[in-house]
């Protein structure tokens, strides 16, 4: 029984040092919960590349038509690839096993996944995909190394690897890294190939939680409210006190 | 009509006698400041989290494969579900705050020495009942930290020699956290402890209103009927119960009747509360990863364990307490000696003056102390348990168990100032 809790403590030390900094540096994610366009951008995005292997198994496709301005019929007809009714949730027809068998371990559901691993760290392991044979699917990722899943945007950015440069440092010519380059096969230039993943990333970060607007929006007529409701009281306590002062 | 409907009622329960009793005609001391706000504050934030809670309740499925799904539904599908939602999660943050300011109040003037001793402990048995109420509402979401938080937790009643494993499995109702668990723990979370918690804070009011609201000077505001302390016109002008006079052999000073003087005082710490509060709920709901952690928006999986699992906030400082301790059966009872020593208060303190402000210079640093400890056992109780992390937990938990054996030695005998005979 102290076994129990010593390996237990012990087990969450051990992932504490792993998580006690992030290996690498995260870029911060440029996206806009306010922009429609680019959120329906994303959202076509996700239908397209990701919905394959991945599920947001607690968004509902009228959801998504309704808070991103989508009519239900434009919506139903372009980005509406599983499901019959408009209510559905956004889910596909992997299974799981299937899935672990192919990847090594079945593809997370996205509904949540804004909120778990955070904007920035999306934006910026979908934008580190590298070229390495070593892999089964013939990429690697910094952010996620060994990851599982193919570099399914490859199509979009083209075939990124790892690009290194001669350079003289102190008088000693060597090889420095210089950041990720791709091959140029893609459909999209290097800058279309960021905004699209940020476009992509505020999708996610939106369904996350696809209240945060109407939070908001509500936050700020309760926080007037309060402070209307906090002067009045005060000064109800004042009247009050006369007496007593 | 109603007059006589009034006083039938009146003659078989009297109503507003015991109003008068404990709102109209209670007496107050005058002095109360800042630190007074937390006790109705702690009331307000019970409601919000029964109210809240009820609503949660007609849409949550307490069940391994359904509560994750069901909270998800809550949060997207159900009418405000979502604001529901962080109502109460913020809200259980919310209740640990104004609580330990509550505690910290009563350390500051002496609120548990006597004839308080009973009310204090019936205010420790709330924060114990809390503390579990807490840990259980938190395995409802079936996040990876629920399920991991739980597993850690309940592996502390697992170091306790000869029954420790069975008490786990008892706990958990299985051989694994499971739906079982998830069951008895809903079980407890919306009936058992709501009940007991509503009952003792019952318990705690009544024990107050019968001993009396401390004050920041930590003198008497009922004086001896004897003529050595003369009634100034101000305090002629409330009626107070004549409870509170025992007949005549009391007299009432400084006081104020306790509506409306602070019924309407009070309402200005709730609109403050509130302002901050609602701030938390509609603009930071995760509280920064502390309210809501990340890890908790994945469902739970035993066979995945999370990178970094930590307790909520609230708990971090006995759990740095724990881990400070390298044995883990004696972390535990450390643990759960952290919360005894509080509780015990009323007896380490010999001292008969009970406010901070005319007691030993020694006093005030000594609270200080316990101040700083607290704190930084809690931030490292989020911070890995490593190199001079630990040290530095070992170092706090002794100034943390250091204040309470100090307190013992100095109180005593302790060089106080001359007490006021009347409020400041």
């Amino acid at each position: 029984m102290m076994k129990n809790l010593f390996s237990v403590i012990a087990l969450v030390a051990s992932s504490w040092a792993m998580a006690a900094g992030p290996a690498v540096h995260l870029d911060k994610a440029p996206i806009d919960l306010m922009d429609k366009a680019s959120l329906q951008h994303g959202a076509k995005l996700f239908q397209n590349y990701c919905l394959g292997c991945h599920q947001m198994q607690y968004q509902r496709y009228s959801r998504t038509f309704r808070d991103l301005d989508i009519p239900e019929d434009v919506g139903v007809e372009n980005l509406m690839f599983t499901g019959k009714k408009v209510g559905d949730h956004i889910k596909n027809n992997m299974a799981t096993k299937d899935a672990e068998k192919w990847f090594g371990a079945a593809p997370p559901d996205l509904t949540n996944v804004a909120r778990v691993r955070g904007p920035d760290w999306l934006y910026t392991y979908l934008r580190s995909f590298y070229a390495d044979p070593a892999r089964p699917f013939g990429v690697n990722n910094d952010v996620f190394p060994m990851v599982g899943m193919p570099h399914v945007l490859q199509e979009l950015q083209g075939m990124p690897y790892k690009a290194y440069e001669t350079r003289l440092v102190d008088g000693e010519s060597k090889q420095v890294y210089v950041g990720i380059k791709t091959d140029g096969t893609g459909e999209l230039s290097a800058e279309e190939y960021d905004r699209a993943v940020a476009d992509l990333v505020n999708y996610l970060e939106y369904v996350g939680e696809p209240t945060k607007l109407e939070s908001r929006a509500l936050g700020i007529k309760v926080m007037v409210f309060l402070l209307i409701f906090f002067v009045l009281a005060y000064l109800l306590k004042k009247e009050y006190w006369k007496d007593v002062h | 009509m109603f007059k006589n409907l009034m006083s039938w009622i009146e003659y078989r329960l009297p109503f507003m006698d015991k109003m008068n009793l404990h709102v109209m005609q209670y007496p107050a001391p005058k002095n109360f400041n800042f630190w007074y706000f937390f006790g109705s504050l702690a009331m307000l934030v019970l409601v919000n989290q029964i109210l809240t809670g009820i609503w949660l309740t007609m849409n949550y499925v307490p069940s391994a494969e359904g509560a994750f799904a069901s909270v998800e539904y809550i949060m997207r599908d159900v009418d405000y579900g979502w604001l529901l939602r962080y109502m109460h999660s913020t809200g259980a943050s919310a209740f640990f705050v104004v609580v330990y300011l509550h505690m910290l109040r009563g350390m500051m003037y002496g609120s548990y020495q006597k004839p308080r001793e009973l009310l204090w402990i019936f205010g420790m048995l709330i924060f114990l009942v809390l503390m579990a109420e807490a840990f259980m509402g938190y395995l409802l979401p079936w996040g990876q930290m629920s399920f991991w938080g739980a597993q850690v937790i309940i592996g502390i009643f697992g170091t306790i020699p000869f029954v420790g494993e069975d008490l786990t499995l008892w706990i958990r109702g299985d051989y694994v956290i499971s739906g079982a668990t998830l069951n008895r723990f809903f079980a407890l979370h919306v009936i058992a402890l709501p009940l007991v918690l509503v009952i003792l804070v019952f318990l705690h009011i009544m024990a107050l209103h019968e001993v009396g609201s401390n004050n920041p000077d930590g003198i008497d505001i009922k004086k001896d009927n004897d003529g050595s302390v003369a009634q100034t016109e101000a305090d002629k002008k409330f009626t107070f119960h004549q409870y509170f006079t025992r007949g005549g052999k009391k007299v009432i000073v400084d006081a104020i009747p306790f509506h409306p003087y602070y019924t309407v005082k009070d309402l200005v710490g709730v609109a403050g509360f509130l302002l901050i509060f609602a701030w938390v709920i509609f603009f930071f709901p995760e509280g920064g990863g502390y309210f809501l952690e990340p890890p908790n928006f994945e469902p739970a999986n035993a066979l995945k364990t999370p990178a970094h699992i930590a307790p909520v906030w609230y708990f971090t400082p006995f759990y740095a307490i724990l881990r400070a301790i390298p044995h883990p059966f004696m972390g535990a009872v450390a643990m759960f000696a952290a919360i005894l020593a509080l509780a015990l208060l009323p007896w380490l303190d010999r001292g008969k003056v009970r406010s901070m402000r005319y007691r030993s210079g020694l006093h005030t640093a000594n609270l200080i102390n316990f101040c700083i400890s607290f704190v930084a056992l809690g931030v490292l109780g989020v911070l890995p348990a490593e190199g001079v992390y630990t040290l530095m937990a070992q170092i706090f938990s002794f100034t943390y168990f250091g204040f309470f054996i100090l307190l013992w030695f100095y109180s005593k005998n302790e060089k106080t100032k001359p007490l006021p005979v009347r409020l400041t």
